[in-house]
């Protein structure tokens, strides 16, 4: 089983994401699937008794589109087509601050080890390192910066409201 | 200035282990270069023609004597003893070696600076008014604003992967000298009826390809609620910025795609989410802020009007000198003074480790240990007495400093160009030098009066040419190095963007291209008219068909 950081630590993934083109069937066949957004919203019904089941969205999909659904998911992934694109650091904070969602929130696509610290102030909690790369590694990166000035979900106040005097 | 608590040293210290580590892995080939690249961007690091090119951030300018010293000490030990001052106020050195920048970064955090986010597509370093704290003008002191968005936006989580640079500009004075309305995002202080503080706030403004003037979607903003307004904002264009087409990816396309009144929408329903969050700006930390900009201890003095007159009768360049490069304070008796880093035959901005250890002796004796990068790529010395100015006028004269040129012709705003410059299509400095050289006379640049001249290499404008009343940009036509000259800009309130005035010219022609915009200028002009006044009145025409004309 491939190897991914969950909560800081290096583990053995239980999980199995489902390509974008995939069908219905392939989810039946599947334990522990992490279905394409667009499955999910053609097959609501038939996907809803699934458990545990995931969801995983593209780049340029939007986490309203999923907003109401949050609930049928242990596994939210969202996807980084390349390590320069930022979008999802945006869509992990709403799904967190906004949304409240409490599941997994899973970084999936081109994750290297230095977008990992601002991941995880976003509420990321799960991360699957690219392929060629080593996740033990990447774990570092989690600590390099011990303080941060903003709020953001790791971290809910500003250091102006945590300085001591 | 604002001094670093634990806190902030220690983010500072934390980022050069941080560099130092990814430098090391780097080398070691277990980042690619393209994995590496968008960290050393974050860094200030370019890789380019001749070697790396380092730019430390210098948060809205401003320095003390002591950073100066250490400034000059880097450029000695690590680069070839000169820096440039760039037009966000940063110090970049050309000629760094990639394997020293950890030490440099080292260095730089042992005088409370850092080179985070001087490039990259992330939040640049906030700019303002040169003049802030010191300005008769000032309405508000942009300061204590500008580093409580320097620290918001230092390794904003959610910001550190947007589609493209984002720059902010502060202005809390009647003038506008801080170029806000072509900025990403630019702030102007302002009171409200009730006498409430506030901001205006304009969106989408910008050079570079695709040049423009911001839109105003807030007219007034409660201070409480700037950093969750910001947050929207970059909110809005982080999830929603075209990322497909690197030239189109700045925030003005999304503004102008959308409208700015849909863009303003857009941003309202994200902040009604969290305003009024834990984000909301504090008194306690306004004042724990601004506390770091009050007035230094000024001494209570009168203006020197009679005597400085008397020096100026005596010495006809003191006075020169006066007339251009001392701006008038706030405080009775004390004047702003303005380092021409524009001496011709020195690119512009560009200032040797000597030069910059006399101005931290200079800022240590005459200006409480300050001074203040421009964004026209001079020096200031904001805090001098008046009945110092001409012994200081002397010593500015032995250190190259003292052309009194500010405001003139010959003060040209330039990129570094083709000379270091990887994106460049055209050479600039060279260009600039030889307008230098054709106006070397100061009778003449005196009676042209206020005119901005700005060069640029390429389209992404970092020499602002869209913004001077003669802009000059070096454009690239079948492999050869050609310039295209624009009329009519203006980066002050009511900014306005240049015209172009036809086909581009071959480098050698530029000079006598500028003499015949001048000399239309002269033969129009009526005895209270700038530059750009005349233009604006008489039109692209009159200047065109000079030009042109004679090309025949």
């Amino acid at each position: 089983m491939p190897l991914i950081i969950k909560n800081d630590q290096v583990i053995e993934d239980q999980w199995t994401l489902l390509s974008a083109d995939a069908q219905l069937e392939d989810v039946l066949q599947t334990q522990q699937a992490i279905v394409p957004l667009t499955l999910w919203q053609q097959h609501k019904n038939q996907l809803k008794p699934i458990k545990p089941l995931g969801v995983w969205l593209d780049a340029h999909e939007v986490i309203e589109d999923l907003a109401d659904d949050l609930t049928f998911f242990d596994v939210i992934a969202l996807n980084f087509p390349a390590f320069t694109d930022g979008r999802h650091f945006s869509s992990a904070r709403l799904l967190r601050e906004r949304y409240a969602y409490t599941g997994e929130v899973r970084a999936i696509g081109d994750v290297l080890r230095d977008q990992l610290y601002f991941m995880q102030r976003c509420g990321f909690d799960a991360y699957v390192i690219r392929s060629d790369r080593c996740p033990h590694d990447a774990l570092k990166s989690l600590t390099e910066l011990s303080v941060s000035y903003q709020a953001a979900y790791d971290q809910n106040l500003p250091l102006y409201r945590r300085r001591s005097a | 200035m604002y001094i670093y608590d634990n806190y902030d040293q220690q983010i500072v210290e934390d980022r050069v282990k941080q560099f130092r580590d990814q430098t090391r892995r780097y080398f070691a080939g277990e980042l690619s270069e393209d994995e590496f690249l968008p960290l050393r961007l974050q860094n200030g690091l370019y890789v380019q023609r001749q070697a790396p090119m380092l730019r430390i951030a210098v948060p809205y300018g401003l320095m003390s004597s002591k950073q100066i010293r250490m400034l000059a000490h880097i450029t000695r030990k690590y680069d070839k003893s000169y820096a440039h001052i760039t037009t966000r106020t940063n110090v970049q050195l050309n000629w760094p070696a990639l394997e020293d920048v950890p030490d440099i970064l080292a260095d730089l955090a042992s005088v409370q600076m850092h080179a985070i986010q001087t490039s990259g597509n992330c939040i640049r370093n906030t700019t303002t008014d040169q003049f802030a704290g010191v300005a008769r003008d000032e309405l508000v002191d942009p300061r204590p604003w500008c580093e409580l968005i320097r620290q918001w936006s230092t390794f904003h989580p959610e910001f550190a992967r947007l589609p493209r640079k984002f720059k902010i500009a502060v202005n809390g004075c009647t003038n506008d000298r801080a170029a806000t309305e072509v900025h990403d995002i630019g702030l102007e202080a302002v009171h409200n009826d009730a006498g409430e503080l506030g901001f205006r706030v304009l969106v989408g403004g910008g050079l570079g390809r695709t040049p423009i003037v911001g839109s105003c979607i807030n007219e007034f903003l409660p201070w409480p609620h700037l950093l969750s307004y910001l947050e929207a904002i970059l909110r809005v264009y982080n999830r929603f910025g075209r990322r497909d087409n690197k030239f189109k990816a700045r925030i003005k396309i999304l503004v102008k795609a959308l409208s700015p009144e849909v863009f303003a929408e857009r941003v309202n329903e994200e902040w009604l989410h969290i305003k009024d969050g834990p984000i909301t700006l504090t008194q306690e930390e306004v004042d724990r802020i601004s506390q770091h900009f009050t007035d230094p201890d000024y001494l209570i003095l009168e203006d020197q009007d009679e005597a400085l007159a008397k020096l100026d009768e005596q010495h006809p360049g003191f006075a020169r000198w006066r007339s251009r490069n001392v701006t008038a304070h706030k405080k009775p008796g004390y004047a702003a003074v303005t380092l021409s880093l524009k001496k011709t035959g020195i690119a512009p901005g560009d200032v040797t480790d000597k030069q910059l250890d006399a101005i931290a002796d200079l800022a240590d004796t005459y200006s409480f240990s300050e001074a203040r990068n421009t964004h026209e790529q001079n020096i200031v010395l904001a805090d001098v007495e008046q009945s110092k100015l001409f012994e200081l006028w002397q010593q500015l004269r032995e250190h190259g400093f003292a052309t009194p040129n500010i405001g003139l012709l010959t003060d040209i705003i330039c990129c570094p160009g083709g000379d270091f410059c990887n994106l460049a299509n055209a050479k600039s400095i060279p260009i600039a030098e030889a307008i230098q050289n054709r106006f070397d006379s100061l009778d003449y640049i005196f009676d042209i009066g206020d005119l901005d001249l700005n060069i640029s290499g390429c389209m992404n404008a970092c020499g602002h040419h869209h913004v001077g009343n003669i802009g000059i940009l070096g454009v690239d036509k079948k492999g050869a190095e050609f310039y295209q000259v624009s009329l009519g800009g203006n980066s002050g309130r009511a900014a306005t963007l240049g015209k172009i005035l036809g086909p581009a010219f071959a480098q050698d022609d530029i000079p006598d291209v500028i003499s015949k915009l001048i000399d239309v200028y002269i033969e129009h002009r009526t005895p209270e008219e700038h530059f750009i006044d005349t233009f604006q009145r008489i039109g692209i025409k009159t200047f065109k068909e000079r030009v042109y004309a004679s090309n025949n």
